[in-house]
């Protein structure tokens, strides 16, 4: 961590499923293995449960990025949520990707209940690559400078107004 | 979905845990309580304590619910997984539905994964007020009623899953007793003598296998597989495949005629570990419960070529039975206990110790198999050719364990059994040498440490290294036609070429091959070593993520025969508590669709693991079958017009949790 408290530090919300990352997150605590504290997390009971509004909800209201987290898939306590997760995942992405928002930003991580290292390394990760991109600022980076949608990529992006405003 | 729609006000109490200091010593605790109570306006009374799951603590929350009339309760403390059910229970105490309360995790996901006390304050403040702000939003839940079913599937009829069934049946209660081989007995069954004690293996189990096979309250499957399993805790049902024997049970009498007339012989892979031969119609060893034979269909000769039938000739009560097909049996369960075992690591993938290529090099279970007076050697300890005594042995520890290119765990038995092998070496053969080479002496247990001090005065050379190589390639006189074991000294630090005339390869333990798909099955977790993941690594070994599945034995992890029937014995005592309980109580946490508003889209049907979404035709509307529904909530995200809710995890409660979690950087744009 950080000890000049004056560089940018992004604000990163956690979809942990009940299962496997939510506790790999209590096992990497446990474990007392040090990660950034820059992620936030919110217990689901499973990734599948992550509705993509959520995530556009946390971006929308200030949060640099998104981490969704599951079990591997094969492993999922309902079967195949996590699958379900990564099919609305990609598409979510793509929609991202038009509205300019950097893939970095939201993510997608499998770790199992056994794996507090692999979720501690993944904050560490995101949190590295949001920080070296800076804020998002939905309201400029979507929504262009007057938050009416003219901003250089909004040629693509018809109904980014819609989008953000579901 | 939905923003919400009115603000509610109600009376929170915020309890912020010191947890000694593992909360206190990185987060300012009195900072995160003042503020919660200042910048929160649903926030009436906010605390700090230090340790809130004591009985004052609880007596706190209690006394404020009562006299303060709170009327939703948040404690921010460790994990969720670890006191949520100790405040609900306080909640409860106290009149408030348990429901209404929620927990921050400020510990396992703060205090401890950070060194940065002023990062970790804010994060605290991040988590709590995300917890004030989703359980305004809570609702009263009520739990659900289940039944639990007093019959219990037990898969696997190694040590572990007969401890378990007799220990159930003793008590009363009906067990289906699943087995993969022809006789139940497992590994166990193989071993000649047992350490430290060095009681005959065979001796001891084979009074359970026959208790087991002839309890009243035990149906026993061998030669069955579990094919499906669907339902919960209490209810599940259980289709099971009993694989055609090609034998009638009910007219076998175990003469064993059948085997000595019948004139194919093959070599014995799974019980003799490819050391000794058996018949196709065979009894895997004499001890065997059930005492049926079985036609191993892949090598007979009436199979393979449609004539021969010797066996049923001879049989006297017409038991053989060619056109036999396997058979599915279906039942009921409440609980299940898979003690599944272990597979014994392949030594072959080590090349370098000439497994399969060097013909006196041993895996361990072929010279248990050897040293057993039931052995393919009459217990006569013998080179691969059948009759030279050995005069010298090597064995060599950490064989797939400790070794980051195969497995890095320790398997926990192989130097105890290395040990016991030395023994019985000094036994049979008084006057060749023993060598042991081995990385750590590991002898935890009870008489365990004795014995190798024991073994220490039968003189056997210990020698502390790991092998680089066993070879036949002789380089020095004394060494031709014989195995040079080469190893680092490291006690003396010198490299030592051992030449002996028999090595042995004392391999460690490994999940079964098909442990994944078990793990699937059973709807239980597995962990990168193919170890069936338990629901708490100390306090709840036996118990999974999954209710009323448990598991035993050293399907968890590598473990020896006592600990393997300690686990047996302690998932007999979880599930008969549950069945004496008779009710259990389920979370509520399921899905409901509002049917006014269904659009019978059907989108939300393809999405259920569970098959509990049902579609009416004439109404047009989807419906959940709350007995089937588990509350995963992949259905609520899915739902194009967010009609149906996830209790405990609605829209609402997620969407001001994450407004929560956002306090200090949200801003509402677009």
């Amino acid at each position: 961590m950080t000890d000049t408290h004056n560089q940018f530090e992004p604000v990163i919300v956690g979809f942990l499923c009940n299962w496997c990352s939510y506790r790999a997150a209590d096992l990497a605590g446990t474990a007392r293995i040090k990660y950034e504290p820059n992620m936030r997390p919110i217990r689901v009971m499973c990734s599948g449960r992550v509705d993509p509004q959520f995530v556009l909800k946390a971006l929308r209201e200030g949060a640099d990025g998104v981490l969704v987290a599951g079990c591997h898939p094969g492993e999922c306590h309902y079967v195949n949520g996590n699958i379900k997760a990564q099919r609305r995942f990609i598409l979510l992405r793509r929609m991202l990707r038009q509205l300019g928002v950097e893939d970095e930003r939201v993510q997608l991580v499998w770790a199992s209940a056994s794996e507090g290292n692999v979720l501690a390394a993944k904050v560490d990760e995101m949190t590295a690559q949001v920080r070296a991109l800076g804020p998002l600022n939905w309201g400029k980076t979507v929504l262009g400078e007057n938050g009416n949608g003219e901003h250089p990529a909004a040629e693509n992006i018809p109904a980014a107004e819609e989008v953000a405003n579901v | 979905m939905t923003e919400k729609s009115n603000q509610h006000q109600e009376r929170v109490g915020v309890y912020v845990c010191h947890c000694g200091t593992n909360i206190a010593g990185v987060v300012d605790v009195a900072d995160v309580a003042a503020w919660a109570g200042e910048n929160n306006k649903n926030v009436v009374i906010s605390r700090d304590y230090k340790f809130m799951c004591s009985s004052l603590g609880q007596d706190l929350v209690e006394a404020d619910i009562r006299e303060q009339g709170l009327t939703r309760v948040v404690v921010a403390a460790c994990s969720p997984h670890m006191h949520e059910k100790t405040f609900r229970g306080a909640c409860e105490r106290a009149g408030l539905n348990p429901f209404l309360f929620e927990m921050a995790n400020i510990r396992e996901h703060d205090s401890w994964a950070t060194n940065d006390k002023v990062a970790a304050t804010q994060k605290a403040k991040a988590l709590v007020n995300a917890a004030i702000d989703r359980v305004v939003y809570n609702q009263p839940l009520e739990k659900i009623p289940v039944e639990i079913n007093p019959n219990t599937l037990i898969v696997g009829g190694g040590i572990a899953g007969i401890t378990a069934a007799l220990e159930l049946a003793d008590g009363g209660n009906h067990v289906y007793l699943v087995e993969r081989e022809p006789s139940i007995g497992g590994h166990m069954a193989q071993l000649d003598k047992t350490f430290p004690t060095l009681d005959c293996s065979a001796c001891i189990l084979t009074p359970k296998m026959v208790e087991a096979g002839q309890h009243p309250n035990i149906t026993l499957l061998a030669y069955s597989e579990v094919e499906n399993v669907d339902g919960y805790v209490g209810n599940f049902t259980v289709e099971v495949r009993k694989k055609a024997r090609y034998v009638k049970e009910e007219l076998c009498t175990g003469c064993g005629i059948c085997e000595e007339k019948c004139p194919m012989k093959v070599v014995d892979d799974v019980f003799e570990a490819g050391l000794g031969y058996r018949k196709v119609i065979y009894l895997p060893f004499p001890q065997a419960v059930p005492k049926y034979p079985v036609i191993d269909k892949e090598n007979c000769t009436y199979f393979l070529r449609g004539k021969c039938k010797a066996c049923q000739i001879f049989c006297p009560t017409e038991a053989i039975d060619f056109e036999q097909e396997d058979e599915i049996i279906k039942f009921q369960v409440g609980n299940i206990i898979v003690a599944t075992g272990y597979d014994l690591f392949d030594a072959s993938r080590i090349s370098q110790y000439g497994y399969g290529r060097l013909a006196n090099v041993f895996s361990s279970l072929e010279f248990e198999r050897m040293v057993n007076a039931a052995g393919p050697t009459d217990g006569n300890i013998v080179l691969r050719d059948g009759i030279t005594k050995p005069k010298s042995v090597a064995i060599i520890h950490c064989v797939g364990s400790r070794d980051k290119n195969y497995h890095e765990y320790c398997s926990k038995v192989c130097c105890m059994y290395s040990l016991k092998f030395s023994h019985l070496v000094h036994e049979r053969l008084p006057d060749a040498d023993v060598y042991e080479f081995y990385i750590d002496m590991r002898t935890p247990g009870k008489g365990y440490e004795e014995f190798y001090h024991r073994l220490l005065e039968e003189g056997t050379h210990f020698i502390r290294g790991r092998v680089a190589e066993v070879t036949d390639a002789a380089r020095m006189p004394g060494e031709e036609g014989k195995l040079i074991v080469q190893a680092e000294d490291t006690l003396i630090g010198k490299q030592r070429r051992i030449p002996v005339d028999m090595v042995i390869l004392s391999a460690g333990l490994e999940a079964r091959h098909d442990a994944k798909e078990v793990s699937q099955l059973f709807k239980m977790g597995c962990d990168f070593d193919g170890f069936f993941t338990e629901r708490h690594p100390k306090l709840d070994p036996v118990a999974t993520m999954t209710e009323g599945i448990f598991i035993a034995g050293a399907c968890q992890g590598p473990k020896d025969i006592p600990d393997s029937v300690a686990q047996g014995a302690a998932a007999a005592a979880r599930v008969a508590s549950l069945i004496n309980q008779g009710t259990v109580m389920m979370e509520p946490i399921r899905a409901y669709i509002n049917e006014d508003l269904c659009s019978g889209c059907r989108i939300c049907n393809n999405m259920c693991p569970y098959n509990a979404i049902v579609f009416h035709e004439d109404r047009d509307v989807s419906e959940v079958i709350t007995a089937l529904c588990q509350g995963c909530g992949t259905c609520v995200a899915a739902c194009p017009s967010g009609i149906i809710s996830g209790a405990h995890f609605t829209n609402d409660q997620v969407c001001s949790q994450i407004e929560g979690v956002l306090w200090d950087v949200r801003e509402v744009v677009g």
